[in-house]
């Protein structure tokens, strides 16, 4: 079934007009189901296990279930992402647990600058991209005669 | 007709697609864009945060040159991708590529991805060309660039925007058109440029899982050839469509193999035939020069598997037990150390599956997999088309204005229609640019655009019927849905319609039966192309009588024509190559081998939209003067 939303923990986002799985899936497969108020993935055989819907959920109502055509059940990889990392709990099948913490980003949320600092000019003309050279640690951009 | 509400949007720069080089278009042409009181307007058919082939996560770059540092210089990466892609690269698009690709890297750690360094701070290669990454919020990070540069040049984003069709008049791009998938809306884009760069394309080929796991490609089941369709179907010459690429992955789950070849130097083995790449080693005789050169090609090493395969002597493994100690040996005399770097690997090992392919992980951890105890199966994955990586299908672009390239009419990475811009898996021949050399394209394209519009930009002309017409073919599948669903019990199964699933499977069987998919072996034939083209006949035909219930399947419908096209290209393009010179992606089992002496040329192919028929020609290849 690859994502699977558990029906006691969605709460359909709230009634907002659509969930954060919905907003978020790649491939266009969460659906709300406006009668129950719950989540569903409408075509698991589509879905890539990107686990975007897990992630994003606020309930943390959404898990994966692999692919039955070559996952063996009972293992699971539970992501917690946080604004500046993420934690990983895997489940082995024979009961064993590995965690992981990783960095995601070195900066706050939202503060991305396109030029990020870089000196840049009005020359539509040239081969130099707004930020460069400058952005290439370089005097000029390599060019060949 | 379905009650859609046109809705219509003028602009100055439209950038159809979200991944990376459209990110990189977008953060680019925003700043050009303000000083010049242009209007850019971005569409997406998901959501920029999460769309495209990074949506996931990437464990690494790719492509960074270190220029700066004296590491390589762009003519290395322009004979780097020369001997990959066995002679056959656009080196003008590689090379422009490669010079601006380290700003973006740059770029991209300012914004705040987390690149490894080492204790004197310069950046950890995996290869010599790629970089370790924390990259589980990737896409995040550059789309945020990307609407940051939107915001503060007045620009506008349209996410869950499924763009259908290109509007064209004499051979100029005057905009393009879609549907919303969430409300019935039908939108208008009229642009004085666009910028298509709309992914490559999976699902062309059937895959080799099936059921459940039909969406567990390597590539992402969303890149449905959407840029190619868009670029043929707008009359755009194009190149390369025979040059699809077929990965090695660990088998099934398709976790990336990258970092076990490169940074932990891991062997890859037949279980019955040995290092098939030393074992092999003479086969490399007959692709020379390419197999004589390091390093030695995607395909050909591909293929070296692939023949202990077809003898019976897998499954293949790839040997990580062995990688591990060995790299653990250099600390046999100090437990401690030994200890601390062996948790070190465990973690670079699943952070490599988790950052970018978390279904890897989870096959490991179902499958009670310890890599340091046991090695893992690894195997050819189904065919993809996808431009930016080891294959090179997509549009034929301009060259740099500055280099002395024959393949040049005017601004960087235009197609041969007038406005049409082409980037990341939507340009051919110019491989090897993955996340950031897209990003970098992207930026290229983004400024050469908005001068392409300064100085040649005129109100676009769009004509009313023609756009009606599209209007009317778009969402026909809704309306012969309701039209016929009625007449049986099941609405699945009816004489006069065909749903997109069902339609699928026969582009998918085609492709794989006759055109080398999996279950030929990757083998094919000018017979067996031929009879491809009689079946295509049908399959087109039916392609008009899809029928769709909702938004969601007429999202579906189209996204299965878009695979139907790039299919078409594919097989015309790899009948009219009568060799075989990428054994491991295809075999021409009736010209095996490769011929320089004729086939040393770039095979492009054009559409006529007015006939409505293909051109399949040669090209000659230029090779840069020195390099």
């Amino acid at each position: 079934m690859p994502s699977f939303v558990m029906v006691e923990k969605c709460d359909g986002c709230k009634g907002q007009d659509k969930t954060a799985c919905m907003y978020i899936c790649p491939n266009d497969l969460m659906i709300l189901d406006k009668e129950r108020m719950k989540a569903y993935n409408r075509d698991p055989s589509m879905c890539w296990e990107c686990q975007c819907c897990v992630k994003i959920c606020p309930q943390q109502a959404m898990d994966v279930r692999g692919y039955a055509d070559f996952i063996p059940l009972g293992a699971s990889c539970v992501p917690l992402r946080g604004s500046q990392d993420i934690m990983w709990t895997v489940k082995f099948r024979d009961g064993s647990m590995k965690r992981f913490k990783f960095p995601t980003r070195t900066t706050e949320e939202g503060t991305a600058k396109p030029l990020a600092g870089y000196p840049a000019h009005d020359d539509i003309k040239s081969e130099a991209l707004a930020t460069e050279p400058a952005s290439l640690g370089l005097q000029a951009v390599p060019t060949r005669k | 007709m379905a009650n859609f509400q046109t809705v219509e949007v003028k602009t100055d720069l439209l950038i159809v697609g979200g991944g990376f080089s459209a990110c990189g278009a977008a953060t680019e042409a925003a700043y050009w864009a303000k000083k010049h009181n242009l209007k850019i307007t971005l569409v997406d058919k998901a959501a920029l945060d999460r769309s495209g082939a990074v949506a996931m996560g990437l464990s690494a770059i790719n492509q960074y040159i270190g220029i700066r540092d004296g590491e390589n210089t762009c003519e290395d990466y322009v004979r780097y991708v020369r001997q990959d892609l066995m002679g056959v690269s656009r080196e003008d698009l590689v090379y422009n590529i490669a010079r601006h690709v380290d700003s973006t890297v740059h770029l991209f750690e300012k914004w705040g991805l987390k690149i490894w360094l080492d204790e004197k701070g310069k950046y950890v290669h995996e290869g010599r060309w790629q970089l370790m990454i924390n990259g589980e919020s990737y896409k995040i990070l550059i789309a945020e660039a990307a609407k940051n540069a939107l915001k503060e040049a007045g620009g506008e984003i349209f996410e869950r925007i499924f763009i259908v069709d290109p509007i064209v008049e004499n051979n100029k791009i005057v905009g393009a058109v879609g549907f919303s998938t969430r409300e019935e809306k039908f939108y208008v884009f009229k642009a004085k440029a666009v910028i298509c760069a709309m992914g490559g394309a999976v699902h062309v080929f059937r895959p080799r899982s099936v059921g459940e796991g039909f969406g567990r490609s390597w590539y992402p089941p969303f890149n449905t050839g959407s840029s190619a369709y868009f670029t043929i179907k707008a009359g755009a010459e194009m190149t390369c469509q025979e040059v699809r690429f077929i990965p090695v992955r660990f088998k099934d789950a398709y976790g990336p193999v990258g970092a076990w070849f490169l940074l932990f130097k891991s062997r890859a083995i037949s279980s019955g035939g040995g290092e098939y790449m030393a074992v092999r080693k003479a086969e490399l005789d007959n692709w020379k020069p390419y197999g004589l050169a390091k390093p030695i090609p995607a395909n050909l090493r591909n293929y070296l598997g692939m023949l202990d395969v077809e003898a019976g002597l897998g499954p293949l493994y790839m040997e990580t037990a062995e990688a591990i100690g060995k790299l653990a040996d250099q600390y046999k005399d100090d437990p401690k150390a030994f200890k601390k770097k062996m948790k070190e690997l465990e973690s670079e090992a699943w952070e490599d599956f988790l950052d970018m392919t978390i279904s890897q992980a989870h096959l490991w951890a179902a499958q009670n997999v310890k890599p340091e105890e046991k090695h893992s199966e690894i195997a050819a994955c189904e065919p993809y088309f996808i431009g930016s990586h080891s294959g090179a299908s997509g549009a034929w672009v301009s060259g740099p204005e500055d280099l002395n390239t024959p393949y040049k009419w005017g601004y960087a990475n235009m197609t041969t229609v007038d406005g049409l811009f082409a980037i990341g898996d939507a340009s051919g021949a110019s491989s090897h640019k993955f996340s950031s050399g897209s990003h970098a394209e992207g930026r290229i394209a983004g400024k050469a655009a908005i001068k392409y519009i300064i100085e040649k930009g005129k109100e676009p002309q769009v004509d009313n019927a023609k756009v009606e017409a599209l209007k009317a073919k778009i969402l026909a599948p809704i309306d012969r849905y309701q039209q016929y669903k009625g007449l049986t019990t099941d609405p699945a199964i009816n004489p006069n319609y065909l749903l997109w699933r069902q339609f699928m499977e026969r582009l998918q069987k085609i492709m794989d039966e006759y055109a080398g998919g999996v279950t030929a072996a990757f083998k094919t034939s000018k017979a067996l192309l031929e009879r491809a083209l009689e079946l295509f006949v049908f399959l087109k035909e039916d392609s008009e009588k899809l029928a769709a219930a909702d938004i969601y399947s007429l999202e579906r419908c189209w996204e299965n024509v878009h695979r139907m096209w790039q299919g078409e290209a594919h097989i015309r393009t790899i009948l009219f190559r009568e060799e075989t010179r990428w054994p491991g992606y295809y075999f021409r089992a009736d010209t095996p081998k490769m011929d320089n002496d004729k086939w040393l040329c770039f095979v492009n192919c054009k559409w006529d939209p007015a006939a409505g028929k293909w051109d399949v020609f040669k090209k000659d290849i230029w090779t840069m003067p020195g390099v």
